[in-house]
């Protein structure tokens, strides 16, 4: 078992024909995602690896049944691909995109509301199904197959607790890259209660990081609603007020808000054990399973 | 990206926002010209990109030549919270009854714009959020509509704004969310709105952030942009496109990855060390990318010591070796103790090219963490 994504999983690739996303396309399909069409504008016809490409996502879909979407499109056209996605019957799109511009984000942001497509990202390294599917960027040879969850706002921290936990033998159900950016469409809560439905997820690693209150909407839904243990994580600890971390969101306001300090009380008040280290995060996994 | 006040209230005067009349000056003979001209009493106003100006001796009334040539002259050349002042602006000063404040920004929590009006103006607006914040009237705004014209007037009635004044005030807010709109502002403020003894309504000051993902589509902004940094290392970091920010501790470091790099951060402090920066060498770095990075870090006179720690996704192992190598074998001796710790894509392979005689190396990150604290605390001795 997994979340949202698994080996039946039909991926069209948007903007295949660019150097990102071909490159990815090959580390997609090497690591067995069933990647089934791209989708360019202007290049439909053509063929990338053997993968047929369409000028639409609309025709990749009828034509190629695909059921989720990787977006590596640039930053400038990036919110248009996110729309034309949300405009079919794809179940899951997922942008990589890194720098889309807020408002745009804020128009997607609207339209998600009225469709039954999911948006994972954008500004995110994707998800990965260890051993059946991945959709995204994410080095598929140091997940492995197992019984924890994990939802992330970074990259790269993801790898580095997978590390951790891989380290000691234990795997994952679904590793999730929900991005950096301020306004996202999967976010904490959304990825904690699929993981909580999930039947092979025993337990759940969540990675948060300064900036917003998404990690206390997140205690407060781990509290009322969640029965599979969850061990956190808070990057940004010692972050000065006012200064952007690297990512878009990841900044603590001049009033205090999105400290780390209220989300690990937060989380603390949840029954969630916050790690100082990763090192603490895979212990306190440990002691759950 | 963030305009000066001069810059956003060119913008605003443009899109018929009511302002003072004002003129940007550069020396003391040019402000103290600009204030006869425009008649006293002025104000005079520091045009350097940080909040509480006022506060911190940037802005000072004049109400006659000897004053404005004075406050020019301290205002000019001034250290404002790190930043040299180099123009002010010289402006009419506004005999007023009342402040308000309008502005719009994005929440992002619930992923819309938000408009807010407030009567408790000229005072700093997030201290008025977060002690008293039934005094901001809030709408939030449908991106895909905009914002009406009835949630103009409903912020303004809902602020509790004179009604005499409630039609110009909501005027003011309309146009502030076309701008935001238009040019793809972060944010847009006045702060305050003055309400004059004749009863018009003035933008006294003026704040406008650009969304830097934005600059694209923009272009006219992005020529106005006047990058100021509060040290030569930020700077530095511009021109080689890195996320840096300085801090006042003693262990450099330099990362992958906004939240892996935060992480490293933190456990410097946890180990009983201090950050001396957040550097960020993005995702896919090159040879050449990783050496500029040990540049930076090596030019910040308060590191002893240095961990560098990558996890490689799109980043690969022996390209961050490779620029390592370049960084240190350019030294005589290596100035400040490298511990490297290399994870991910081609780690193997970077291990393999690694000159380790220059670094030393360790597998896990809390090693490497550690083993840096001890390096920062030996060299300081």
């Amino acid at each position: 078992m997994s979340i949202l994504v698994d080996d039946d999983t039909r991926v069209v690739v948007q903007g295949i024909t660019g150097g990102e996303g071909k490159f990815h396309t090959g580390q997609m399909e090497a690591y067995g995602t069933n990647v089934v069409a791209g989708a360019v504008p202007g290049k439909g016809g053509q063929e990338v690896d053997g993968i047929p490409v369409y000028d639409t996502v609309d025709e990749a879909v009828r034509e190629e049944n695909a059921d989720a979407s990787v977006i590596f499109v640039p930053p400038a056209f990036a919110a248009d691909a996110i729309f034309e996605a949300l405009d079919t019957d794809l179940d899951l799109a997922v942008a990589i995109t890194e720098g889309i511009p807020t408002q745009d984000m804020a128009k997607v942001n609207k339209r998600l509301s009225e469709t039954d497509t999911r948006l994972l990202g954008p500004n995110c390294p994707g998800i990965i199904t260890p051993g059946e599917a991945k959709l995204g960027i994410l080095p598929g040879n140091i997940f492995s197959d197992g019984n924890v969850g994990l939802v992330s706002r970074s990259g790269t921290l993801t790898y580095q607790v997978v590390d951790n936990l891989t380290a000691r033998g234990i795997g994952q159900t679904t590793a999730i890259g929900i991005g950096g950016d301020p306004i996202i469409g999967t976010d904490f809560v959304d990825a904690l209660s699929l993981f909580e439905e999930d039947d092979e997820t025993d337990a759940v690693v969540m990675c948060g990081e300064i900036g917003g209150e998404d990690e206390e909407e997140a205690a407060a839904f781990i509290d009322e609603n969640m029965d599979t243990p969850v061990a956190g994580f808070i990057a940004g600890r010692t972050a000065p007020p006012g200064k952007r971390m690297g990512h878009a969101g990841a900044i603590v306001s001049g009033s205090g808000t999105g400290t780390a300090e209220s989300k690990i009380s937060a989380l603390n008040d949840a029954g969630v054990p916050v790690g100082d280290t990763p090192e603490e995060v895979a212990d306190n996994i440990e002691s759950f399973l | 990206m963030k305009l000066h006040e001069y810059q956003a209230k060119d913008i605003f005067a443009d899109a018929g926002i009511p302002i003072p009349d004002s003129q940007l000056a550069a020396s003391v003979d040019e402000a103290v010209s600009a204030a006869e001209e425009i008649g006293y009493p002025v104000a005079i106003k520091a045009q350097v990109h940080v909040g509480g100006r006022g506060k911190a001796g940037g802005i000072k009334l004049a109400s006659d030549a000897d004053e404005a040539r004075e406050y020019a002259d301290d205002i000019l050349g001034m250290d404002l919270k790190g930043y040299t002042v180099d123009q002010v602006l010289v402006e009419a000063g506004v005999d007023f009854t009342n402040e308000l404040y309008v502005g719009v920004t994005m929440d992002r929590g619930e992923g819309k714009p938000v408009a807010m009006v407030s009567t408790e103006g000229g005072v700093n607006i997030e201290e008025v959020a977060e002690e008293n914040p039934d005094a901001i009237a809030r709408e939030h705004i449908d991106p895909a509509f905009g914002l009406h014209p009835y949630q103009a007037r409903k912020a303004v009635y809902n602020a509790g704004v004179d009604r005499s004044v409630a039609r110009g005030v909501s005027s003011i807010l309309t146009t502030l969310y076309d701008l935001y709109e238009e040019r793809d502002a972060s944010d847009i403020e006045i702060n305050p709105v003055m309400i004059t003894s004749d009863g018009d309504v003035v933008a006294a000051d003026a704040v406008m952030n650009i969304d830097d993902d934005a600059l694209f589509r923009q272009p006219e902004l992005a020529e106005m942009e006047d990058e100021t940094y509060e040290d030569d290392l930020e700077q530095k970091a511009g021109e080689y496109g890195f996320d840096y920010v300085r801090l006042d501790g003693n262990v450099g470091i330099i990362g992958n990855g906004a939240g892996l790099v935060m992480t490293t951060l933190d456990l410097v402090d946890y180990y009983g060390g201090k950050p001396a920066n957040f550097l960020d060498i993005g995702g896919g770095a090159k040879a050449e990318r990783v050496t500029n990075a040990l540049d930076m870090v090596f030019s910040d006179e308060n590191v002893d010591a240095v961990v560098f720690n990558i996890f490689g996704g799109i980043t690969r192992g022996d390209e961050v070796a490779k620029g390592i190598n370049e960084a240190l074998e350019s030294f005589d001796e290596i100035p400040k103790k490298v511990v490297v710790r290399l994870a991910g894509t081609n780690a193997e392979e970077g291990m393999e090219i690694l000159n380790t005689d220059l670094v030393e190396v360790e597998e896990t990150l809390e090693d490497a963490v550690q083993r840096a604290v001890e390096n920062a605390q030996e060299a300081s001795q």
